[in-house]
C-alpha cells in the first residue's frame, strides 16, 4: 500500500525540468500577449484550474512524504512567478490600453467657447465702489440720499439762500408744483447735510451719487450724471487735511506721483473754496506744451473743495467753535474719462452693451 | 470780464516785463479764473486804406476776384506804383475775393511783414496774374469773431489811411478774459482786477474811484426814494448843450470793444466805459423826455414797462422801478425804459447811479430773464460808495468829449450804508488752512485788500472796504489771508480718521446682486429717469395705471418727458432696442436705479431756517415730503439665452430665464421668493409671474406682451424683470449657523397628473403640508403633458425627501409619510396618482 500510488509517470511532471519547461511555456505566452483578452487566455491556459501546473500540484500528495515540501515548493514557485508575470503583463497592457483610449478621446481644444454669456457692471458702479474702497479703507463710510430732495436740503442748508446768484451756477431741475420745495438734486451735497442732521462729529463720509442739472446731452454734458462727495468734520480740521485726502484720493485712482492743486474760488457751502486740479497724469507736468490731454496746462481740472463753512454747520447744528471741516467734490464720468479714456459721454449714457462688456466686473 | 493789459497797467505799476500769461497765470493764482486770452497775438503793419481803384476779372475757375488799388498811407504806399488797369500813383495792388465793397471805401490791409492769428504771416505773392501787396481783412482773419462773410468796411471819414488799423479795433492790446465767481463782484471791473494785479506783483496801486466830486445840493433833478431798502442812496448828475453826434474818442470806443461791448453812441459808450472802469453801472436819460421828479419805488401788480430792448413787459409786485410822472421808465439795475432813451437829438442828459439791495436785481432778473451787465454786477454787490465818483465819471467824460456843460446841481437820495467790521481771533488762519500763518502776516494781507485793522490782544477787528460784499464772515477773511499767501503753501496731512465699520450690510449685498447679474450673463446699463405718459402708452399700461402716476418735473428738458419714472423697463426697453439697432440680437442687460413715486397727500417741503438746527419735528415734516424713491433692479433679456454653436442648438430667452435671474437675486441674498400668476400690463397674460417675498408682492417676471415687445421693436418674445430690490436687501437677514441630521435620507419620487390650471406650487405646497414633520425638501423635477395623461391634465413629479434627527427611518414609515403628502395633494387639487 506504501507504494501502491507510486507512479513514476505522473510523478514526473513534478520534476524539475518538467515544471521550469511548464514556466517557460507560460512566460513565452504571456509575453505575446497583446491585448487583455489574449493575456487572460494565457492566464487560464497556464495558471487557470487546468494549467499543466495546476495539474503537477494535485500530484504532490502521490509522492513520499519525504519528496512533497521540496515538490510543492517548487510548484508553488513556479506559480507566484507565472501569476506575478500576468500582473505586470496586466499593468502594462491597461495602460496602453487606457493610452489609446484617451487618444481617440482627443479633441479640438480651439473650437471657441462662447455659448455661456458674458455679463458686466457698468463702469460708473465699478469706479464708485472703488472710490468707496479708497475711502473706506481710510476709516471712512458710504453715505447715501435720494435723488430728488427737499429744496431746503440741496440749497438753503447749504448757504445757498433762494436769492444766492450762485442758485444760477446749477442749473435746476424744480418738481411739480414750482412751489412744492422739491428738486432733482443738483449734486450730493445735500447727502452731507443729511448727514450732519443726523450723526454727530466725528463725520468722515462720501457720497457717491446720481445727480442731475437741466444740460442737454453732448459729448461733455449729461443732465444724468454722478458725483462723488466727501465730507468730514471733526475737531482740529484743517485745509492741510483736505490736501492730505485728496492727494491720497489722486493717488489711489490714478497713480503713485499724482498729486493735486489748489485754486482760490468759490462755492456757497465752503470758506475758503477751491478749484482741484489734478497734474496731469499723462505729461505729468513735463513738456507740456505737445500734451493733448492738459492740453500745455501741465494741470487737469478735476473738482472743487473747501473748508466747510461754519453758516452750513450752524444750519445742521454743530457748533463750529468747537468743529471744523471740509469737503469736497468731482463728478464721476469726468474721473472714469480720465482714468480709462473715456472720450465721448454719450457711450456712457446710451447702454450700447459693447461699452460696458469692456469694463468686465472690476476696474 | 475782458481786461485789456494796458487799462490794467493804468492803475497798476507792474514790472514793463511782465506778460499777459504770467500775469493771469499769478491773477488766477489769487482767484481770478483765466478764462481766455485775446488779442496781442497780431504784429506788423495792419493799417487803414482807402480803395483808388477796382476791376473784377472773372477767372478761369469760374470765381470772380478784385484787382484792387489801395492807398495804405505815405509810410506804406508804394510811390511809384504802376499798372496799366487799375492806374499809377503811391499806392498799393492787393487781390481780394470778396465783394462787399467799392471805390472810396476804408478798409483794412495787413501789409508784408504783418503776422495774423494763427500765425498767418502776409508776404507779397504772386496770385491771379498779380503781385498782391498784402491783404484786405475780414474780421475772422483778424480774430474779430466768425464774420467772413466780406471784409471789414469802416465807417467813412472815421480814418485815414495809413492809420494804424488795429488801434481803432481794439486789437492793439493783450485782453486778459476772467470767469469771475460770484463773491468777487469788485473784480467785474478794472479797479478791482488792477488791485489784484498790483497785490500779485506788490506794485503801487493808483484807485481809479478816487476822484474828487462836488458834495450834495438841493439844485440837483429831484429825485424821491419809497424803497430805502431796495435802493439806499441815489445819485443824479446833469449834463447841458451835449452834442449828440460827437463821436466816441478812440480809447474809450477801443477799450469797451476790447471788454467785448459794442460802441453805440458816445452817451451810451461813456456810461459803459464807466461801468468797466469802476464797476458801478450808470444809466443816462434824455432830460427833454423826463416828466418831473424820479422816483423809485415798487411796481404795482399789472403794471407795464418797455425796456430798451424793445420788449413790453407785465412788472411784477416784487420789482423795483424808476419812474417819473409818466410811470415806469427803468426796471431798476436791470434794464432802462425805451420812452427817456438817449438818442441822437438828445441835448440834456440825466445821469443815475445808484445802489441797489443785491437779491432784489437778482430776483428781477431772472423774473424777466433779463441779465444784463448792469444785473450781473448790482445782484453781486456793487461798492456802496461808488454812486457820485461813477455820477462824476459820467459827467466829466459827457462833457469832455460831448461838449457839455456840467449842472452844479447836485442829488443824493438815501444815504450810503454804513462801513462794517469783522472781528477774528488772530490765529484763525493758521488754525484753519494748517498753514503757519502768523499775526503779522494775517494783518499784513488783510490791509493789503483794503480793510483797515485793528489789533485787541489775540484778535483782529478789521473793517471791512465797501467794494468787498461779500466779506462777511470771519471765515471769508481766512480765505482772503490764504489767497495771498498762496494756496500751494497748504501742506499735505491725512486726517486722525477714527476706525470705520466699511460698508453697510446693504452696500455689500448691493454689490453682490451686480456681481451676481453680470455673473448670471445680464451688462449693466444706466438709463435716463425721464418719461412721458407716452411711454405708458407704449406698455399698454391702462389709463388708471398706478405707475402712471408721476412726480413731474416743472423745467423738463423734453415736452415729451416731463415726468420721472415709476418703472425701469421704458428706458431698459429704450435700450435694448437700441442695441438691436445696432445689430446686437441676442441680449440680456439689467439696471439697478430709482424709482419715482408721488407722497400720498403731495404736501410741500417746507422752507427751513438756517440760523440754528431744525426742530426734530420740522425735520420729520420735511423728509416726510420726499417722495418715496426705492431701488429697483429691473433687467430685459431678447434673443438666444444661449446661441447656438458646434455644441449643438441654442436656448432662446424664455419667461423662465426671467424668473430664474430674480430668483438668483434671491439666492444671493439668502431669502426664498415664491411666484403667482397674474394678467397684468406690460405682461404676457399667461406668462407673468408676480414675484413675492413671504406673501409681499416685490415685483414681476416673465415674457412681455407681443404688443409691446412690437411697440419697442425688439424681437419676439423677449422677456423681463423688474423688482424692489430695497425691500429684498432690507429682508435679507444675516445667516444663522443651521442645525441639520445626520441620519441617513429616505427618497420618496411621486407623479401626480392634475388640470392643466392647477399650478406646480399648489401642489408643492400640499405635498409639503401633508408630509409631516419628517420631510426635508420637496423638489420638481418633471412636468410631462401627451396622450398617456389625457386632454387638459398634465403630470408633475417631485421628489421628496425625508429625514429623521435621530434614527434612521424604516421604509414602512417613509412611505407612510409620502402616503400623507400624497393624500393631501389629492384633496388639495384633485390630483390622481400616475401608475
Amino acid at each position: 500500500m506504501t507504494q501502491s500510488n507510486f507512479d513514476p509517470v505522473e510523478v514526473a511532471v513534478l520534476q524539475p525540468e518538467a515544471i521550469d519547461a511548464n514556466v517557460a511555456d507560460a512566460l513565452a505566452a504571456i509575453a505575446a500577449a497583446g491585448t487583455l483578452d489574449e493575456l487572460k487566455a494565457a492566464r487560464l491556459a497556464h495558471a487557470g484550474d487546468r494549467s499543466p501546473l495546476a495539474l503537477a500540484n494535485r500530484e504532490i500528495g502521490a509522492l513520499p512524504p519525504a519528496a512533497k515540501a521540496a515538490a510543492g515548493q517548487r510548484v508553488g514557485k513556479a506559480r507566484d512567478a507565472i501569476n506575478q508575470t500576468v500582473a505586470e503583463r496586466q499593468a502594462v497592457l491597461e495602460a496602453a490600453a487606457e493610452e489609446a483610449l484617451l487618444a481617440e478621446e482627443r479633441v479640438d481644444v480651439t473650437l471657441p467657447w462662447d455659448r455661456l454669456p458674458v455679463g458686466a457692471r457698468h463702469p460708473l458702479t465699478t469706479i464708485q465702489d472703488l472710490i468707496a474702497d479708497v475711502f473706506v479703507a481710510m476709516g471712512w463710510e458710504i453715505a447715501e440720499g435720494p435723488e430728488v430732495e427737499a429744496e431746503w436740503l440741496n440749497f438753503d442748508a447749504l448757504n445757498l439762500g433762494p436769492d444766492h446768484p450762485a442758485r444760477t451756477m446749477q442749473d435746476t431741475f424744480w418738481l411739480e408744483p414750482p412751489d412744492g420745495g422739491l428738486v432733482l438734486r443738483t449734486h450730493t451735497s445735500p447727502v452731507q447735510a443729511r448727514t450732519m442732521l443726523g450723526q454727530e462729529p466725528p463725520i468722515y463720509v462720501v457720497c457717491p451719487g446720481r445727480v442731475f442739472r437741466t444740460d442737454e446731452l453732448d459729448a461733455t454734458h449729461t443732465p444724468v450724471f454722478h458725483q462723488v462727495e466727501g465730507l468730514v468734520v471733526d475737531k482740529g480740521i484743517t485745509m492741510a487735511h483736505l490736501k492730505g485726502s485728496l492727494d491720497h484720493f489722486a493717488q489711489a485712482m490714478f497713480g503713485e506721483g499724482i498729486t493735486t492743486r489748489f485754486r482760490p474760488s468759490y462755492f456757497p457751502f465752503t470758506e475758503p473754496s477751491a478749484e482741484v486740479d489734478l497734474i496731469c497724469f499723462v505729461c505729468r507736468g513735463v513738456d507740456s506744451d505737445n500734451c493733448r490731454t492738459c492740453r500745455g496746462e501741465g494741470w487737469i481740472e478735476w473738482g472743487g473743495c473747501g473748508v466747510v463753512n461754519p453758516r452750513v454747520l450752524r444750519s445742521a447744528g454743530i457748533d463750529s467753535e468747537v468743529y471744523s471741516g471740509f469737503a469736497f467734490g468731482m463728478g464721476i464720468e469726468r474721473t472714469l474719462m480720465f482714468r480709462h479714456g473715456v472720450e465721448d459721454m454719450r457711450d456712457m449714457v446710451e447702454g450700447d452693451v459693447r461699452f460696458t462688456s469692456a469694463f468686465g466686473v472690476e476696474l | 470780464m475782458k481786461a485789456p493789459l494796458s487799462w490794467i497797467r493804468e492803475y497798476v505799476d507792474l514790472p514793463e516785463d511782465v506778460t499777459t500769461e504770467a500775469l493771469a497765470a499769478k491773477l488766477t493764482a489769487l482767484g481770478l479764473k483765466l478764462e481766455a486770452l485775446h488779442g496781442g497775438d497780431i504784429t506788423g503793419p495792419v493799417v487803414v486804406g482807402r480803395v483808388l481803384n477796382l476791376v473784377k476779372e472773372q477767372q478761369k475757375n469760374g470765381k470772380t476776384i478784385n484787382w484792387v488799388r489801395v492807398d495804405v498811407g505815405p509810410e506804406h504806399n508804394d510811390p511809384d506804383f504802376s499798372d496799366e488797369t487799375i492806374g499809377t500813383g503811391a499806392s498799393r495792388g492787393i487781390i481780394c475775393g470778396a465783394h462787399n465793397f467799392e471805390v472810396g471805401d476804408l478798409v483794412v490791409a495787413s501789409l508784408p511783414g504783418a503776422v495774423l492769428p494763427g500765425n498767418f504771416a502776409i508776404a507779397a505773392r504772386k496770385t491771379y496774374g498779380h503781385v498782391s501787396d498784402g491783404m484786405i481783412c475780414s474780421a475772422r482773419e483778424l480774430g474779430l469773431g466768425d464774420d467772413h462773410e466780406g471784409i471789414i468796411v469802416l465807417a467813412p471819414d472815421s480814418a485815414s489811411p495809413g492809420d494804424n488799423a488795429l488801434a481803432i479795433l481794439g486789437l492793439d492790446d493783450s485782453v486778459i478774459e476772467f470767469e469771475i465767481n460770484p463773491d468777487r463782484a469788485y473784480a467785474l471791473s478794472l479797479r478791482g482786477v488792477a488791485r489784484e494785479a498790483a497785490l500779485a506783483y506788490g506794485a503801487p496801486y493808483r484807485d481809479p474811484a478816487a476822484v474828487v466830486f462836488p458834495p450834495a445840493n438841493e439844485d440837483g433833478y429831484p429825485v424821491l426814494i419809497e424803497d430805502a431798502g431796495r435802493c439806499p442812496v441815489f445819485v443824479a448828475r446833469t449834463v447841458t448843450g451835449f452834442d449828440p453826434s460827437a463821436p466816441t474818442p478812440d480809447f474809450i470806443a477801443s477799450r469797451v470793444k476790447a471788454a467785448g461791448m459794442r460802441s453805440i453812441s458816445l452817451a451810451v459808450d461813456v456810461t459803459n466805459y464807466v461801468m468797466l472802469e469802476l464797476g458801478q453801472p450808470t444809466h443816462a436819460y434824455d432830460r427833454a423826455k423826463l416828466s418831473g421828479a424820479i422816483v423809485v419805488r415798487r411796481a404795482t401788480a399789472g403794471e407795464k414797462l418797455t425796456t430798451l430792448d424793445g420788449v413790453d413787459r407785465v412788472l411784477d409786485e416784487d420789482d423795483l422801478l424808476i419812474t417819473d410822472g409818466s410811470g415806469p421808465i427803468g426796471l431798476a439795475g436791470v434794464m432802462g425804459g425805451a420812452t427817456t432813451e438817449i438818442s441822437e437829438t438828445t441835448t440834456d442828459i440825466v445821469i443815475e447811479a445808484a445802489y441797489f439791495e443785491p437779491s432784489g436785481i437778482f430776483r428781477a432778473q431772472r423774473r424777466h430773464k433779463l441779465p444784463s451787465e448792469a444785473s450781473k454786477r448790482f445782484e453781486r454787490g456793487v461798492d456802496a460808495l461808488l454812486p457820485p465818483v461813477a455820477a462824476q465819471r459820467v459827467a466829466h467824460l459827457l462833457a469832455e468829449y460831448g461838449g457839455g456843460t456840467i449842472e452844479d446841481g447836485v442829488t443824493q437820495a438815501g444815504d450810503f450804508p454804513r462801513p462794517w467790521s469783522i472781528t477774528i481771533p488772530a490765529d484763525l488762519p493758521a488754525r484753519i488752512t494748517g498753514m503757519p500763518i502768523d499775526a503779522d502776516t494775517t494783518v499784513n494781507h488783510l490791509l493789503a485788500i483794503g480793510a483797515r485793522v485793528e489789533v485787541e490782544a489775540a484778535t483782529l477787528v478789521a473793517t471791512i472796504p465797501t467794494w468787498r460784499s461779500d466779506l462777511t464772515d470771519p471765515y471769508d477773511l481766512v480765505e482772503e489771508v490764504a489767497r495771498i499767501v498762496g494756496y500751494e503753501n497748504v501742506p499735505s496731512v491725512l486726517p486722525p480718521a477714527p476706525p470705520g465699520r466699511g460698508l453697510t450690510r446693504e452696500q455689500r449685498l448691493r454689490r453682490r446682486v451686480g456681481f451676481a447679474l453680470a455673473g448670471a450673463g445680464l451688462v449693466e446699463v444706466k438709463t435716463y429717469p425721464f418719461v412721458g405718459q407716452a411711454d405708458f402708452d407704449k406698455l399698454g399700461l391702462p389709463a388708471d395705471d398706478v405707475l402712471r402716476r408721476t412726480v413731474d418735473i416743472a423745467n423738463p428738458l423734453s415736452a415729451e418727458r416731463p415726468s420721472l419714472t415709476t418703472t425701469l423697463l421704458p428706458g431698459l426697453l429704450e435700450t435694448a432696442a437700441r442695441n438691436v439697432s445696432r445689430g446686437r440680437t441676442d441680449l440680456a442687460i439689467f439696471e439697478t436705479a430709482a424709482v419715482f413715486f408721488p407722497t400720498k397727500d403731495g404736501t410741500k417741503a417746507p422752507i427751513l431756517g438756517v440760523e440754528r438746527r431744525p426742530s426734530e419735528d420740522e425735520l420729520a415734516a420735511l423728509f416726510a415730503a420726499v417722495p418715496d424713491q426705492p431701488r429697483f433692479v429691473a433687467g430685459v433679456l431678447v434673443g438666444a439665452r444661449e446661441p447656438s454653436g458646434w455644441w449643438g442648438p441654442g436656448r432662446a430667452a424664455s419667461w423662465a430665464d426671467a424668473i430664474e435671474v430674480v430668483s438668483e437675486i434671491a439666492r444671493v441674498l439668502g431669502l426664498t421668493l415664491t411666484t403667482r400668476a397674474v394678467e397684468r400690463a406690460p405682461w404676457h397674460p399667461g406668462r407673468c409671474a408676480e414675484i413675492l417675498l413671504g406673501g409681499r408682492e416685490i415685483g414681476h417676471a416673465g415674457e412681455l406682451h407681443p404688443s409691446v415687445v412690437r411697440a419697442y421693436g425688439l424681437p419676439p418674445r423677449a422677456v423681463a424683470f423688474e423688482i424692489d430690490l430695497d425691500v429684498l436687501i432690507a429682508s435679507a437677514k444675516a445667516p444663522e449657523s443651521p442645525t441639520f441630521s445626520s441620519q441617513p435620507l429616505a427618497k420618496e419620487d411621486v407623479a401626480l397628473i392634475v388640470d392643466e390650471s392647477v399650478t406646480a406650487q399648489t401642489v408643492a405646497d400640499a405635498l409639503r403640508e401633508g408630509a409631516g414633520g419628517l420631510l426635508e425638501s420637496v423638489r420638481l423635477f418633471d412636468v410631462y403633458v401627451g396622450p398617456q395623461i389625457g386632454v387638459g391634465k398634465k403630470s408633475l413629479a417631485f421628489a421628496l425627501r425625508f429625514r429623521a434627527p435621530d434614527r434612521t427611518l424604516t421604509e414602512a414609515e417613509a412611505s407612510a409619510a409620502r402616503d400623507a403628502a400624497v393624500a393631501t395633494a389629492v384633496e388639495r387639487t384633485g390630483a390622481t396618482q400616475r401608475a
